[in-house]
């Protein structure tokens, strides 16, 4: 594979925003056929330099080459003609078009008019040779989170992508779908194609790439020649430059209840609904919530949050019945919350980091007095939490969106924990964080249990479950369909009741 | 070829000659259309610029002119902070007049005439604001539209009062009866027209801009209007965000009317307002819906209308130039705002 001339190469990238450097004299080549893993921890300049050979930035110094000739690189649209096709960490679909049509968007048709058969005869191509299979007369609305990711696959492939960049693709994906990811990709890279693999799970990443490179703040920190030979435990040291230690999950003795449904029910809100669902929290207690995705999990968060009202069935939070379920009552009650969906339901991308970390206390004398801002004192409880939790970014003024997946996690962590909430609950709390930032996070799980927080955390991740987990509860079909003490709890026996084969627990 | 392409920054120095650059533009555009009217650029310019600016009773009288304009202004800015797409100040200009003029034909002593009628044309133009509101909130109704149908409402009520029950008769034409002469906002200089209403439109945008950058509303207004999802999650009542943000917008637009009434016809007649509803909306847009910058840009629109009237009397361009200079800073603000985001590249 070495022979070949590089597919692409990237000579002495250097780019910074302000004073980050997210990008300095980084190398990186990808040969026809190699499978390419790039890590980092969060922040390290993994998307950006990625945005750089996609061109949506351009870098500050340095060169890239496509089959050895120097290329400039301005937009996507060069990029694409260069042959590198890019699937971004949020998708960049026309929801309420058809697959086809979202495939034919910007493709030039044959004297005027759009080349559908064409169209469907490549599209067949595509599902023969790699297994992505797509109806293509489906509204985009309607595809699984997995199947838009197929989407995007299919779109880089169909305008010919020589190079396919995945930037943290099985984040969003539940672990059947990753097998059918990487046979695709394997396919892929067995035909000469190029492949850019950014993850945080270095189980994959060893499973998967055939060579990889580590960035630490935005430098080339290391490179590992044969991943499947290489811990995940040696890799995660190259990343973040120290080793990293398992937090311990010491005895903690539950107490009083916390957080209890009773028989919960809701009507469908899009989703898979809750049918009678009884869950009770204690303080001083981790219940984990396993399942696959898709069956209740959400339903079950959103209603502890106030954004769902049951249909039928009570809720109590700190033995104070929920009457009106809105966010605003379970936060008055001691409820803290960290969503699944950062961007959307966290955050608001386009104003000050600051804001979004005092919204849902905005009200509360901390921030405000007589309907008056507390300016002041906004910024310097946002500027407190960037130190308490290494938030990396420029400072509270900074536009929310700008920072990376694992600061915004910190971010929606620090302006939760500094409440000292009585419930926390969690969905995909580590869902696209390095090593690093998922221990991070749960040692501050650990360390909220011991000041007798009651936590319950969803997540697909059973490993993370099992590690932080006092019990486990498993969801089907909107069930609750069998609790279990973590101590008898297998990443098989959850399984069995995940797939609905559990029988009694 | 020129391409656009997408910046990563946005340099502060563009933000700030933006507006500048595009009623240059705008100006440049429109001097075609006073060649083609027969009339010499410089001339019909200058006479423009004489009777507007020229003079301090000209900058009275364009004041004068700019103070409903900054309420419309303020009014949608306002509201599209919270992404409540109010098109309707026009008709809540109107429905305050009539509400301020029906106030201020009682009888009663001054002070408490202008309290009441700015008081009551306020609350007419938020009622008028609140329909689209709950068309919005409680039926997804889009409230671009209501808004915008509710002006055409609003004004054949008008004329329907104006015409019918409501008609002067004294008079006879189709115009109300008088406001009392002690209900007339004071003039703050002797022998102009500059009224105390146009004083409080000036206070009104910094008003705003404390509201909106420096109270708890404000702040759920701006996450309202960013991110309602993220708004709602975090506790914000979104809905009843909107029509506090409708009601306070249609309340602003409410006292441009009352403004009118009070300091400039002292009564309601069909032609009250040439449309500070809509100047509002281009008001906002050029100001980038920053409350401060209102008053500048709606003080430069007034110039362009009484100095357009100026400048037909003496040079025969029809007075309609001033409509067309207001909906080309519109477009020429648009494209500028474009360039914020991208700039243009050659490619080879
Ligand atoms: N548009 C931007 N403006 C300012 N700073 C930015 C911008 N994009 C990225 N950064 C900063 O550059 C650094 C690198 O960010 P990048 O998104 O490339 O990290 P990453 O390795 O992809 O992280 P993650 O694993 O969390 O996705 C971070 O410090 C980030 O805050
Ligand atoms: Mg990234």
């Amino acid at each position: 594979m070495t022979t070949l001339p590089p597919l692409i190469e990237m000579r002495g990238i250097s780019k910074s925003f302000g004073p980050v450097k997210a990008n300095e004299a980084v190398d990186l080549a990808v040969a026809p056929g190699e499978i390419l893993g790039l890590l980092g921890e969060n922040g390290a300049g993994k998307t950006t330099l990625m945005n750089i050979l996609f061109g949506a930035y351009q870098p500050d110094a340095g060169e890239i080459l496509v089959n050895g000739k120097p290329v400039s690189i301005r937009n996507s649209a060069d990029a694409l003609a260069a042959g590198i096709g890019m699937v971004h960490q949020h998708f960049h679909l026309a929801s309420r078009l058809t697959v086809m049509e979202n495939l034919l968007i910007g493709i030039p048709g044959k004297g005027g008019r759009l080349d559908r058969a064409g169209a469907l005869a490549r599209l067949d191509d595509i599902a023969r040779n790699y297994g992505l299979h797509l109806d293509p007369d489906q509204p985009v609305s309607a595809l699984s989170i997995g199947e838009q990711q197929r989407l995007e696959i299919i779109k880089a492939l169909f305008r010919r992508a020589r190079l396919l960049i995945l930037d943290e693709p099985t984040a969003v994906l539940a672990p059947s779908e990753v097998d059918g990811l990487f046979s695709a990709l394997r396919a892929m890279a067995a035909q000469g194609l190029g492949i850019i693999f950014i993850s945080h799970k270095l189980n994959e990443v060893r499973a998967l790439t055939h060579r990889c490179v580590v960035l630490r703040h935005g430098r080339v920190a290391g490179r590992v020649d044969v991943p499947a030979e290489t811990t995940a435990l040696e890799m995660a040291q190259l990343m973040c430059g120290h080793e990293i230690v398992p937090p311990e999950r010491g005895p903690s003795v539950p107490g009083a209840v916390v957080l209890s449904l009773d028989a919960v029910s809701t009507g469908g809100h899009g989703g898979m609904p809750l049918r009678a669902v009884t869950l009770a929290v204690r303080e001083g207690e981790i219940v984990g919530i396993a399942g696959v995705s898709g069956n209740g999990q959400r339903a079950l968060a959103d209603v502890v949050s106030g954004m769902l009202k049951p249909q039928s069935g009570t809720m109590d939070i700190a033995g104070k019945r929920v009457a009106a379920f809105t966010p605003r009552e379970v936060q008055a009650l001691g409820l803290g919350r960290i969503p699944e969906d950062r961007m959307t339901t966290g955050l608001v991308t386009n104003l000050p980091l600051a804001d979004s970390m005092v919204l849902p206390r905005i009200g509360t004398e901390a921030f405000s007095a007589r309907g008056l801002l507390k300016p002041g004192a906004i910024v310097a409880f946002a500027e407190a939490q960037i130190e308490a939790f290494d938030i990396r970014c420029p400072g509270p003024m900074v536009r929310a969106g700008a920072l990376s997946g694992g600061n915004l996690q910190k971010a929606l962590l620090a302006r939760e924990l500094a409440f000292d909430p009585k419930v926390l609950i969690a969905a995909q709390p580590t869902r696209g964080l390095d090593i690093g930032a998922a221990r991070f996070v749960h040692e501050k799980f650990l360390a909220l249990r011991a000041r007798r927080c009651g936590i319950v955390v969803v997540s697909e991740d059973l490993e993370e479950l099992l590690a932080l987990s006092d019990r486990i509860a498993v969801m089907y079909e909107g069930r609750i369909v069998g609790v279990l003490d973590s101590a008898d709890a297998s990443v098989s026996r959850l399984g069995m009741l995940m797939s609905g084969a559990g029988g009694s627990a | 070829m020129l391409r656009l392409e997408a910046r990563q920054r946005t340099p502060a120095w563009l933000n700030l000659t933006l507006p500048l650059v595009a009623i240059v533009v705008t100006l440049i555009l429109c001097s075609g259309l006073i060649v083609l009217a027969g009339a010499g650029v410089a001339d019909a310019y200058g006479v423009m610029f004489k009777a507007s600016l020229g003079d301090s009773y000209a900058i009275t009288e364009t004041l004068v002119r700019a103070a409903p304009m900054i309420f419309t202004g303020l009014a949608v800015t306002l509201a599209f902070r919270a992404k409540f797409w109010n098109i309707g100040a026009e008709g809540q200009l109107l429905a305050g007049a009539m509400a301020s003029c029906f106030v201020g034909a009682i009888p009663m002593p001054g002070p408490l005439a202008m309290l009441l009628m700015a008081i009551a044309g306020a609350a007419a133009g938020a009622a008028v604001a609140l329909i689209p509101a709950l068309l919005r909130v409680r039926l997804k109704v889009d409230d671009v539209v209501s808004s915008l149908l509710l002006n055409s409402v609003v004004f054949y009520i008008l004329m329907a009062l104006i015409e019918g029950p409501w008609k002067d008769p004294f008079s006879g034409y189709p115009i109300s009866p008088p406001i009392e002469d002690s209900a007339g906002l004071p003039v703050l200089i002797e022998g102009t027209r500059l009224h105390l209403g146009v004083l409080v439109a000036v206070l009104a945008a910094p008003l705003v801009w404390l509201l909106i950058s420096r109270t708890v509303l404000g702040f759920r207004i701006r996450v309202t209007g960013e991110n309602p999802e993220a708004a709602r999650y975090g506790g914000i009542d979104v809905q009843r965000v909107i029509v506090i943000a409708a009601l306070l917008s249609g309340a602003l637009a409410g006292l441009a009317g009352v403004g009118e009434v009070g300091g400039v016809h002292f009564q309601v007649m069909s032609d009250i307002s040439p449309g500070y509803g809509y100047s509002g909306i281009v008001i906002a847009m050029l100001a980038r819906l920053n409350p401060l910058g209102v008053v500048p840009v709606a003080i430069f629109l007034a110039a362009v209308m009484t100095g357009a009237e100026a400048m037909s009397r003496a040079t025969g361009v029809p007075a309609f130039l001033s409509d067309v200079i207001q909906g080309t800073a519109l477009l020429a603000m648009l494209v500028a705002l474009l360039f914020t985001a991208y700039r243009i590249r050659r490619s080879a």
